[in-house]
This record gives C-alpha cells, structure tokens and sequence, in this order.
C-alpha cells in the first residue's frame, strides 16, 4: 500500500510540475489540416493551404495572439501525428466522436454539419434507411465518421472505403460504387463542380456531434483557449464573415 | 495486448491476410506466364519484339508500384464508357481485378528480366556441347538451358514473390480489404499502434514461410550438386 501511496504522491507531484510547464502561453501553434478536402481546407494549385478551416485557425490565432505555422499532413496520420508532437492543433473538419475523445481531446464545436447521402440524378434513389440500400455499394472516406457510421448501421451493403475524399467522389463518378456517404457541406461544394453534376443529394441527412480543434489530452489549457477564442470571434462578427464568405447560412453550432 | 481489439478485428485481419495471399499467388502465376513470352522476346532477334519488350519492362520496373495501381484504377474509372463499349467495364470496375491486372503487369516484368539473366547466364560451352550432340534448338532450350537456368532464377524469384507480398499491401488505398486494409481500417477505429504490430507478425510469418519453402525447393534442386 505504501508504494502505491507513494507512486500515486509521485504521479500527482508530476502532474503538478508538468501543469505549470503546460500553464504557458501558447506562442507558437503548429496547426495541421488535411489540405484534400474542399471547401473547408484545400492545397491551391500554387501550393497555398485555404479553406473555412484555415481561415477559422487564421482567426484563433489571432484573438489568442499567437504565431501559427500550418502543415499539412494525411487524414489517417492526422491523430497519430499529434500524438507524436509533431504539430499542436488538427484544425481540419474533424468531427468530434466517441472514438476520437478516447485518445485525444478537442475543442468546443466551431461548426456543425450533418452526413448526406449522395448518388447519381439516374438513380432514383429516394430511401436511404439500411434496409432498402441492402446490397448497394456505399463509399466513404476512410476513419471519417461517414465511414465508421456505415460500417456500424449498413452492414448489408457493401462498403467502400478510400483515403481521400476526391477519390470517393471520382469512383461514383466512374459508377463503381452506387452512392457515397459524406459530410454535407463538402458534398453541396461538389456537387457544383462539373463532375458532380451527375448526382444529387438523396434520403436523409444524419446529425453530427459538431467539429472541433483536436489537441493533446495533456494539453487542456490549449483547448480552453482555443475554445474562448472561438466563442470571441463568433462574438466580435470575424466568424460571421468567414461563414459568409464560404457558405450563405450559418453553420455555427451553439 | 488490447484483447478487445483483437476479438473484433483479429478475425477480419485472418480474412484480410486471405485476400492478401489470394491477390499476390494469383499475380505472380499470371506473371510467371507473362514472363516466358516476354523474356524470349527481349532475347529475339526481331528488333521490334526486343524494343517492345524492352519499353514494357523499362516501364514498370522504373515506376512505382503505387502509380502503377493508381493509373490502371482510376485511368479506368475515366475512360467508362469505352470500356462499356468493349464490355470490360465489369471486370475495371472490380478494385480487386485492377489490383491483380497492375500486380501481374509488374511482376512480370521482373520475372522476365530474372529469366533473361538466368538464360543469359549459362555457359555458353552448354549450348555448343548440346549441338554438338545432335539436339534440335527447342530441345537444347528445353532440356539443357531452361533446367540450369531456372536454378539460377531460383533465388531472385523467391525474393519478387517476397517483395510481391509486401508491395500487395499497396491495394489498401484501393478499397480492397487485404490485411494492410483491415489493419488500416482497425487503426482508424481503435488508434491503437498494436494493430500495425500484429500486421507486420502477419507478413512476417507469411515471408518466412516463403523463405523455407524456397529452401526446400532449392535443397530439391540442387540434389545432384552434393557430394554425398
């Protein structure tokens, strides 16, 4: 018993010494963003990151008075590079889940948009409960929650999992899966495009727990900050303005 | 050991590694086949057939394996409709097929230049002393170059089936569930380093147990090079 009291004396003294360390200032934010998935972060065609997200991060940073620095960085590595310390913040359209809150911690929402089917105008696709997409070949993005939604509910249709979203959207395009499952915002964004001309939003959308900044669990007073700066700049109009700019109604979640 | 992990994914990895094996035996027998043809006509005295060869070989034994797969799937995906046309959209549209028809292109391509070295690479003095005897061209291929030369082909083919088993992995970015796919999958679910872990004893154990098959093999073919 002793030794536990004295480990448990020894972790609290740790978590006291490495609280003040982590109590600083953040001056500097490595921020990361998946650079793939338009419109809310995107690499242009002259190598510039751009998008809702990265404007949002813009914003952060700039209430919070720090220097961000952007990398970009795949889907899948996106939590196990933050877990590595290579950058602070994913400030990238990631959806907060059940999941991901077992291994890292994320800020409070900075927007909110629900899942969506979509599949090609021909189709005539109108239900699209689990029972009625049976033997239907569905699409996602990999680790996305569109994805693990899939794997858990239509487990009689045949699912598709690909790394990026464009790759989703070019295999419906070229017929090979009947529909795809995906973040509603980015979906209305493509189906503008010539090549999602073919299709349409179909069935019902699914909620959303809302998207935050995902940081380190050990990082608490990033999140608490990055939290009040998103409420400041919802506040001071600079969230408003970003919205506008990118979509024509509001996607901000109370 | 995450063992909850391991009872919802453990089965699917076993599935995975099913696909895995499937994808690579099937894609290096058709590039065994692939690579006879091939080999004989990079050796041909036709200059066309030698320059054709070649320009095959030189392409897929110069780029990666991964735009290989990506070219043959999504180049198909662009081209539908002609495919439609011919009536070989069905097999395009197969992520699986697209995997094995890349696969196979590849391998072939290294098995034929690892045959053409190995012909290359027997004696001369064999084929003089084979005609000398009398025997017919097909015959001296037959019975005195291709035995020694496949003996001499023996270990480089075992090291592409090797590299085939881990280069298979690049499958995973196409949809197909092999076992880097499920693992993928498991690690996004889960985020837990250890499935990466169990992949790599997967190959592992499938790499050597090629490597003892192979040893097999050659103690069976090199019987008569033994002293006893």
């Amino acid at each position: 018993m002793r030794i536990v009291k004295q480990a448990a004396i020894a972790a609290l003294a740790l978590m006291a010494v490495t609280g003040v360390v982590q109590a600083k200032e953040w001056k500097n934010i490595r921020v990361a963003v998946e650079g793939a998935f338009p419109p809310f972060n995107f690499v242009s065609a002259d190598n510039q990151i751009g998008g809702f997200d990265v404007d949002i991060a813009k914003a952060i940073c700039e209430k919070m008075k720090a220097e961000c620095t952007f990398a970009v960085q795949d889907w899948d590595g996106l939590i196990p590079a933050l877990q590595a310390g290579k950058f602070d913040a994913i400030i990238s359209s990631m959806s907060i889940t059940p999941e991901r809150k077992k291994v890292i911690d994320f800020s409070r929402p900075y927007y909110q948009s629900p899942s969506s089917f979509i599949a090609p105008k021909t189709a005539g696709i109108k239900d699209t409960s689990p029972e009625s997409l049976k033997g239907k070949t569905i699409g996602a993005q990999s680790s996305t929650v569109q994805a693990a939604e899939l794997e858990e509910k239509y487990k009689d249709s045949e699912i598709k999992l690909y790394p990026t979203q464009d790759e989703v959207n070019l295999d419906l395009v070229s017929g090979r899966i009947d529909m795809l499952f995906v973040d509603k915002l980015p979906g209305l964004d493509w189906l503008k495009t010539a090549d999602g001309a073919c299709c349409e939003f179909v069935g019902t959308d699914m909620p959303t727990d809302g998207v935050g900044a995902g940081v380190r669990q050990s990082d608490t007073d990033l999140r608490d900050q990055i939290s009040e700066a998103i409420v400041a700049i919802k506040a001071d109009g600079t969230y408003d303005k970003i919205n506008a700019k990118y979509f024509p109604f509001s996607i901000w979640k109370d | 050991m995450n063992w909850d992990a391991l009872a919802t994914y453990g089965p699917r990895m076993l599935q995975g590694l099913v696909v895995t094996l499937q994808l690579v035996a099937i894609s290096i027998t058709l590039g065994a086949l692939l690579a006879w043809p091939v080999a004989l006509a990079r050796m041909s005295r036709s200059r066309l057939l030698r320059g054709v060869a070649f320009g095959y070989m030189y392409f897929f034994r110069g780029t990666p394996l991964l735009a290989q797969t990506f070219l043959v799937y999504y180049g198909a995906g662009q081209f539908r409709v002609q495919l439609e046309a011919v009536g070989l959209w069905w097999l395009f549209r197969d992520a699986f097929f697209c995997c094995v028809l890349t696969f196979t292109l590849n391998t072939a391509a290294y098995q034929a230049e690892i045959l053409r070295g190995a012909i290359k690479a027997v004696p001369i003095g064999q084929r003089e002393a084979a005609m000398s005897l009398g025997l017919k061209p097909r015959q001296i291929f037959r019975k005195i170059i291709m035995p020694q030369a496949l003996l001499i082909a023996l270990r480089p083919l075992g090291n592409e089936v090797i590299l085939m088993i881990k280069g298979s992995s690049v499958a995973a970015i196409v949809t197909v569930f092999d076992l880097m796919g499920v693992t993928r999958l498991a690690y996004s679910r889960t985020f837990d380093f250890q499935v990466y872990l169990w992949a790599a004893v997967l190959y592992l154990i499938v790499v050597e147990s090629i490597r003892r098959i192979w040893d097999k093999i050659e103690h069976y073919l090199t019987r008569h090079l033994r002293t006893a």
